[in-house]
């Protein structure tokens, strides 16, 4: 095993001890920072190495990009995250002390989610997403306010009962695996359970995976177990927002499809691809009937990433090497995308001082920077040229026509629905008389940077990247 | 031929079954934190028969942690909160009390005809196991709907936790069990002390949730 992989998980988890100790909040934010610098240098250099997999931790082509864009937005976020909370202790609202569990429970954050995605074991990957679960759901509460704290209990008591059902599944896995590869830790390894797929009784299978989608779909926050989304994006700090909707949300789903493509290599077992496609169609169209309702910011944005989320569980649900491909960089564009745009909304809400959509009016006017920004953010998440996202939008609708007709006009009719609200929403926010004239604290180069990325992959893939998206699409069959 | 193996196992899993029946019906806050003890103990049993019977050592320390913390540490812990913020001592269920058990019996039915059909390979005890610890979750999670009071939602919480443990422990031979039992374990408990009871208790001065809700974040 390279060395690389065990510093990508390591710092994380040396770091949030170290971080509990550290009481000068300014220093911790900057450790903060350095911590996943350190984390996303070491992700890039998993690219190169080719590491076999042990009982315990896997790398393949699959996982070794999510682990880099995990590394990458914790990154981001972190940058984003010094000048928000510099703003936070400024006007009163968060003590020191909480700041040094906030930051102790932002590196075990990503020291699950990094878990999680480099996991080779069924057992492994449960308390990984378990640990975020957990984190989260006190970085949610972190405020104290009643509306946070209501959240907080929501979010654990619905991802708890998911998490608990996922658990079923797995032990209905092992059950199904055990007289195929005898007692003992083989049976609950991703790599060996894929290679004997074929020998593993399928309706045990079958009924562990309804469990496993029920229990991690409830992370992924796909209707109709979706009601934890919206209150935690809205009631916990910014950048929590973006981590969740950028990094959470994508793990659980990389889950989900690890289950499916033990089910695809089964071959006698349930096609679960229609059960995917339904989940993510509904997702889709009750976000975005949804987003007309809003009127807070960060919830309108949350209900947003539901509707994205449904259409990267439909395009796996399709299937196929381009309905796969067009998932797998939604997937990425998505994740970079949102976080910009909450990296935008943690500035426009702190300048404004409000996060009701009435009260920030006019962005591009008094923040020239912000404002344009978050409107290219919402420009690329609405599907519109030349972002990343339009180009995956427009792959899965064209593959979509060609295989199921109905469920295309479906599709089509979510993601218009969804950007009749986008666009409605943004032009008060972008124009008009500005409200609030509040300077902003920190960077935007996190925005900026995000943007820049899912410009690049809107107008020009690297050929290496597009050949490793086919390779992946392949794998997930 | 009396197999003392399978009816002791057999015993102990429907003894778990029970309580969580039991639990459904109780209005008083006590009386269902001794239910839960009851509980507890009868899946420590499980475990430590377990471990016994199929000669698994490291089921034990599921059995010790069951022991110490669910049938001691936490049941005392609550007694402690409710005792210290005077919280309403009777909760009224969300859903009538015979309501609640006819669906508890279809539960149990429904996890069954489930089970049963699905893993007809299995050894016979493997099977009851899973059925029984699958009623035991569905049951739970009946639980936490019907009750909309803070405390009886952890313990609904905790119950589905048993009966995933439970499910574990039947399973012959399946590692990372204790591990999986310490991670839940360490979830319940940061979330009731770290958190929850206290916050929720500054806050709203009540732990019913029914009332928690009414602070919407867009009821204005």
């Amino acid at each position: 095993m390279t060395p690389a992989l065990p510093i990508v998980l390591i710092a994380p988890l040396v770091m949030a001890a170290l971080l509990a100790l550290v009481p000068n909040w300014r220093l911790a934010s900057w450790l903060n920072v350095g911590a996943c610098a350190v984390t996303f240098a070491a992700s890039l250099a998993l690219f190169t190495a080719k590491p076999a997999a042990t009982a315990m931790l896997v790398l393949d082509a699959f996982n070794v990009a999510l682990i880099a864009l995990t590394a990458f937005v914790g990154l981001t976020t972190a940058v984003f995250s010094a000048g928000y909370i510099g703003h936070e202790v400024a006007s009163g609202t968060l003590n020191p002390l909480r700041l040094r569990f906030y930051h102790a429970m932002f590196q075990a954050f990503l020291f699950t989610l990094l878990l999680a995605l480099s996991a080779n074991n069924l057992g492994v990957l449960w308390v990984a997403i378990e640990g975020a679960t957990l984190t989260t759901v006190l970085m949610v509460s972190l405020y104290r306010t009643a509306a946070s704290i209501e959240a907080a209990w929501k979010y654990f008591i619905l991802c708890g009962v998911g998490i608990a059902l996922a658990l079923f599944g797995t032990i209905l896995i092992y059950l199904a695996a055990q007289p195929v590869m005898g007692p003992g830790l083989a049976a609950m390894t991703w790599t060996r359970l894929l290679a004997d797929a074929a020998r593993i009784e399928p309706n045990i299978l079958n009924l562990a995976f309804v469990f496993l989608l029920i229990g991690y779909g409830t992370k992924v926050g796909l209707a109709p177990l979706h009601a934890w989304l919206p209150d935690a994006h809205a009631e916990g700090p910014t950048p929590i927002s973006a981590v969740l909707s950028g990094l959470l949300l994508n793990v659980a789903l990389y889950a989900v499809l690890r289950f499916k493509m033990l089910l695809a290599a089964n071959g006698a077992a349930l096609a679960p691809g229609p059960l995917l496609m339904v989940m993510g169609l509904s997702s889709l169209l009750l976000a975005a009937l949804m987003l007309y309702r809003r009127r807070d910011i960060k919830r309108f944005f949350a209900y947003s990433s539901i509707e994205h989320m449904g259409i990267i569980a439909f395009a796996f649900g399709i299937g196929g090497p381009l309905a796969n491909f067009a998932g797998l960089l939604h997937m990425a564009m998505h994740s970079l995308a949102k976080s910009a745009i909450f990296f935008a909304v943690g500035h426009a809400v702190q300048a404004s001082g409000t996060q009701r959509i009435d009260g920030i009016r006019g962005l591009t006017v008094s923040h020239p920077a912000l404002g344009w920004g978050l409107l290219a953010g919402v420009v690329a998440i609405a599907g519109l040229p030349p972002f990343g996202v339009f180009m995956s939008e427009f792959l899965l609708i064209t593959s979509t026509f060609a295989r199921q007709p109905w469920l295309g006009v479906l599709l089509v009719l979510g993601i218009a629905v969804a950007f009749g609200a986008l666009v409605l929403r943004v032009q008060r926010l972008c124009f008009g008389a500005p409200t609030g004239g509040a300077p902003i604290h920190g960077t935007l180069l996190p925005l900026y940077a995000h943007l820049a990325v899912v410009l690049v992959a809107g107008v020009w893939l690297p050929a290496p990247l597009v050949a490793w998206f086919q390779a992946v699409a392949a794998l997930l069959g | 031929m009396i197999d003392i193996g399978y009816d002791a196992a057999h015993l102990l899993g429907a003894l778990v079954l029970m309580t969580s029946f039991a639990l459904l019906y109780q209005r008083r806050l006590f009386s269902l934190l001794n239910v839960f003890t009851v509980q507890a103990l009868a899946l420590s049993g499980a475990a430590a028969w377990q471990a016994y019977a199929h000669d698994e050592p490291h089921l034990y320390i599921t059995a010790l942690l069951t022991l110490t913390l669910k049938a001691i540490a936490i049941p005392v812990a609550l007694h402690r909160i409710i005792q210290r913020l005077h919280i309403e001592r009777t909760v009224e269920p969300a859903l009538g009390i015979g309501l609640t058990m006819v669906a508890g019996v279809s539960l149990v039915t429904l996890s069954i005809l489930l089970v049963l059909p699905v893993t007809e390979n299995a050894t016979a005890l493997t099977r009851e196991d899973l059925a029984l610890s699958l009623s035991v979750v569905l049951l739970g999670l009946l639980m936490m709907i019907s009750r909309r009071n803070a405390v009886s939602q952890v313990v609904g919480f905790m119950s589905i936790e048993n009966g995933l443990i439970l499910a574990a422990v039947g399973v012959a031979g399946m590692p990372l069990v204790v591990e999986m039992s310490i991670a839940f374990s360490v979830m319940v408990a940061f979330i009731i002390f770290g958190i929850f009871l206290f916050q929720i208790r500054e806050r709203f001065e009540t732990l019913d949730m029914r009332k928690i809700e009414s602070f919407r974040g867009e009821s204005d």
